[in-house]
């Protein structure tokens, strides 16, 4: 089943068991069903709590968590990731805020589903990354899935929260298959699932043997990273672990830490710009907390900062890609030295 | 409270549903004068913002509503509409004052409340598509509430307004929303932030409205009785302007108004406009008995222990 699959599957389960469950969004209604037909047949089976909305983002962020406030767990479809900008003020001044300053006496259990990244040359103002924006924001829960997750799972987990969750969806995820771990393994690779709601998944080419680094990334790059293991094992002898985060805030640093603990080194890579980004959150915990398993600076692989330009040349210039990843590794120094 | 109880106190109240208007808003200047005097006495930390002469608005609109059903979202000015609403003299000052006992435990502070079915957030314009959600769940719930939320003139130059008002009126919501237009957008007279006709913003988007240059309580009770049974009976938003006037500054010190005109606008200050509802002998009494509860609320506050998450964790 194909990523975008399995998320439509989920929606119309989650839909069928709970009544409170709304959906809010732009182009939502049949046949149209979402702009990447996500949300594709529900209005036709629930008309009444599938609303499409007017192109108006700031207000239906804020309509969202009304409705959250009041009983409801609505999910709310951001059409583009790049469009979060507009609703921003909801998020850092209410929604994520209301249980803490209404002293714990109110929940605001709603999901934003949107969906980042580029590599399809949709350009500049829809092709971004922007969790890194969430991530600064206490009160709020960013889950980022990639395509080895439960999909379905992580989604019904994330309505079923009482927390505000960000469900941060990869574009070009959707219409890839949801590989799913089968009896601990993904293709070649050993995999290990953490424990809990949004659980990490760990990858290793030698089933958890010696390894030189951790490669910790999340959501649509873990392609990337998988491949630039494999290719790091068959062209330099080099083996390393990839984790893939299911959640970036609050950063989930357990399977990073165990991970360390093996390898020494930790290589942090994301499909956002490089300043302030979700890499240096993890590098600054990490020399906190496991400042004797490093073996050397932490390597943050990330798009350069700057716009992600349309024409395709331009865009892979601008992304990181598996070749960034394998060089970030090799020149780890225990690695080259 | 027992149903004997119950009897014995109604008479009291019994057709005296005017003078409980006057009192409600006696109640809310003293409390507000108040905290500018605390202010003043070094005794309050951090901000807080006024309605004095507003406070025909707060009681007159919210009379109209039913606490237990009804829903207000309120803004940063929000407590006439507080204290309308809720009676709690206590959990306000105690959250204005940071103290244990404050109705969000010291963590809003002025301008961030809840309780019951009142909420109030300090950024304009985002309570309107808030308050518009909430009424979506009301109707969703078939609870017959109406969602009422208050702003001023200033947040008229917020876009999220005219999103909200479209959605309300496409989808048939049952808010309304009262626009207590003061002339001032903090220190800024509205003819320098606002162009055009303020209920051709709401007709525009097919939104029932009327306009009301009153700080008479009986009017304000009587304009906001229409509008919310407008909401009741048709389940659909209803825009209220009420043109009224701020004694008090923006904040706390921050006002470069000529004092003609608020000396002028005093005329119209709601309580003497509304004198007439209650005796000379009972207003004294009023005046006696606000004084009184809100000197009280005053000692009990400053007695209490400072809010503190290592209490809370006791």
């Amino acid at each position: 089943m194909r990523c975008g699959q399995a998320l439509n599957a989920a929606l119309h389960e989650i839909f069928e068991r709970d009544e409170r469950v709304y959906l809010l969004g732009e182009d939502l209604l049949d046949p149209y069903g979402g702009a990447f037909k996500i949300s594709q047949g529900l209005s036709t089976r629930w008309p009444a709590r599938v609303l499409t909305t007017p192109v108006s983002e700031p207000s239906i962020f804020g309509i969202t968590a009304g409705l959250a406030l009041r009983g409801y767990r609505p999910i709310l479809e951001i059409m583009f990731g790049d469009f979060i900008a507009l609703g921003l003020d909801q998020v850092v001044n209410g929604i994520a805020k209301f249980r803490a300053m209404f002293d714990d006496r109110v929940t605001v259990p709603l999901v934003v589903r949107t969906p980042m990244g580029a590599r399809r040359g949709y350009g500049p103002t829809h092709s971004q990354s922007l969790e890194k924006l969430l991530v600064g924001v206490p009160g709020i829960t960013v889950v980022t899935p990639s395509e080895c997750h439960d999909l379905g799972a992580m989604l019904t987990e994330a309505v079923a929260d009482d927390e505000p969750v960000f469900f941060v969806e990869n574009k070009v995820m959707y219409g890839r298959p949801n590989r799913r771990p089968e009896e601990g393994r993904v293709g070649e690779l050993a995999c290990h699932e953490s424990e809990g709601r949004y659980p990490a998944l760990t990858f290793s080419g030698n089933g958890f043997g010696p390894a030189e680094a951790t490669i910790v990334t999340y959501g649509g790059m873990l392609p990337v990273a998988l491949d630039a293991a494999t290719e790091l094992i068959l062209e330099h002898e080099v083996f390393t672990e990839v984790v893939a985060l299911g959640r970036i805030l609050p950063l989930d640093l357990e399977p990073v830490l165990e991970s360390l603990g093996r390898t020494g080194s930790l290589v942090t890579l994301e499909e956002g710009t490089l300043t302030g980004g979700v890499g240096a959150e993890l590098a600054a915990r990490v020399q906190a907390e496991a400042w004797s398993d490093l073996h050397g600076p932490v390597r943050r692989v990330a798009t350069r900062d700057g716009i992600v330009p349309s024409a395709r040349s331009l865009e892979d210039e601008a992304l990181p890609g598996v070749e960034d990843v394998v060089a970030a590794v090799t020149a780890l120094e225990r690695v080259g030295g | 409270m027992g149903r004997q109880e119950q009897a014995e106190t109604a008479p009291a109240r019994a057709g005296s549903d005017e003078r409980a208007l006057y009192e409600r808003m006696a109640l809310i200047r003293r409390f507000e004068e108040t905290l500018l005097e605390l202010f003043a006495a070094g005794e309050l930390h951090g901000t807080t913002h006024t309605c004095i002469g507003q406070e025909a608005d707060a009681v007159g609109v919210i009379a109209c509503l039913d606490p237990d059903r009804d829903v207000v979202v309120s803004n940063h000015r929000c407590h006439g509409h507080y204290l309308a609403f809720t009676d709690d003299v206590d959990g306000l000052l105690r959250e204005v004052m940071g103290r244990v006992g404050g109705v969000c435990g010291g963590k809003g502070g002025s301008q961030h409340l809840f309780a019951g079915n009142f909420y109030s957030n300090g950024v304009l314009g985002s309570t309107v598509p808030l308050a518009a959600g909430m009424a979506l769940a009301e109707r969703e719930k078939q609870s017959d509430a109406v969602v009422t939320v208050f702003v001023g003139d200033g947040t008229l130059g917020q876009g999220v307004v005219y999103e909200s008002l479209n959605i309300a009126s496409l989808w048939r919501l049952p808010l309304l929303v009262v626009v207590e237009h003061n002339g001032y957008a903090q220190s800024t007279p509205s003819v320098l932030q606002l162009a055009g006709d303020v209920e051709a913003r709401a007709r525009a988007f097919g939104v029932a409205t009327s306009r009301h240059d009153t700080t008479d309580v009986l009017r304000v009770r009587s304009a906001a009785r229409e509008a919310v049974e407008h909401v009741r009976s048709t389940g659909t938003p209803y825009f209220l302007v009420l043109d009224t006037y701020r004694f008090s500054p923006h904040s706390k010190g921050d006002d470069f108004r000529d004092p003609e005109e608020i000396a002028a606008r005093r005329l119209r200050d709601p309580l003497t406009v509304a004198a007439g509802l209650v005796g000379d002998g009972e207003r004294d009494e009023i005046a006696e008995a606000v004084e009184g509860r809100v000197a009280d609320a005053v000692q009990e506050a400053l007695a209490a222990p400072v809010a503190t998450t290592v209490a809370a964790a006791q």
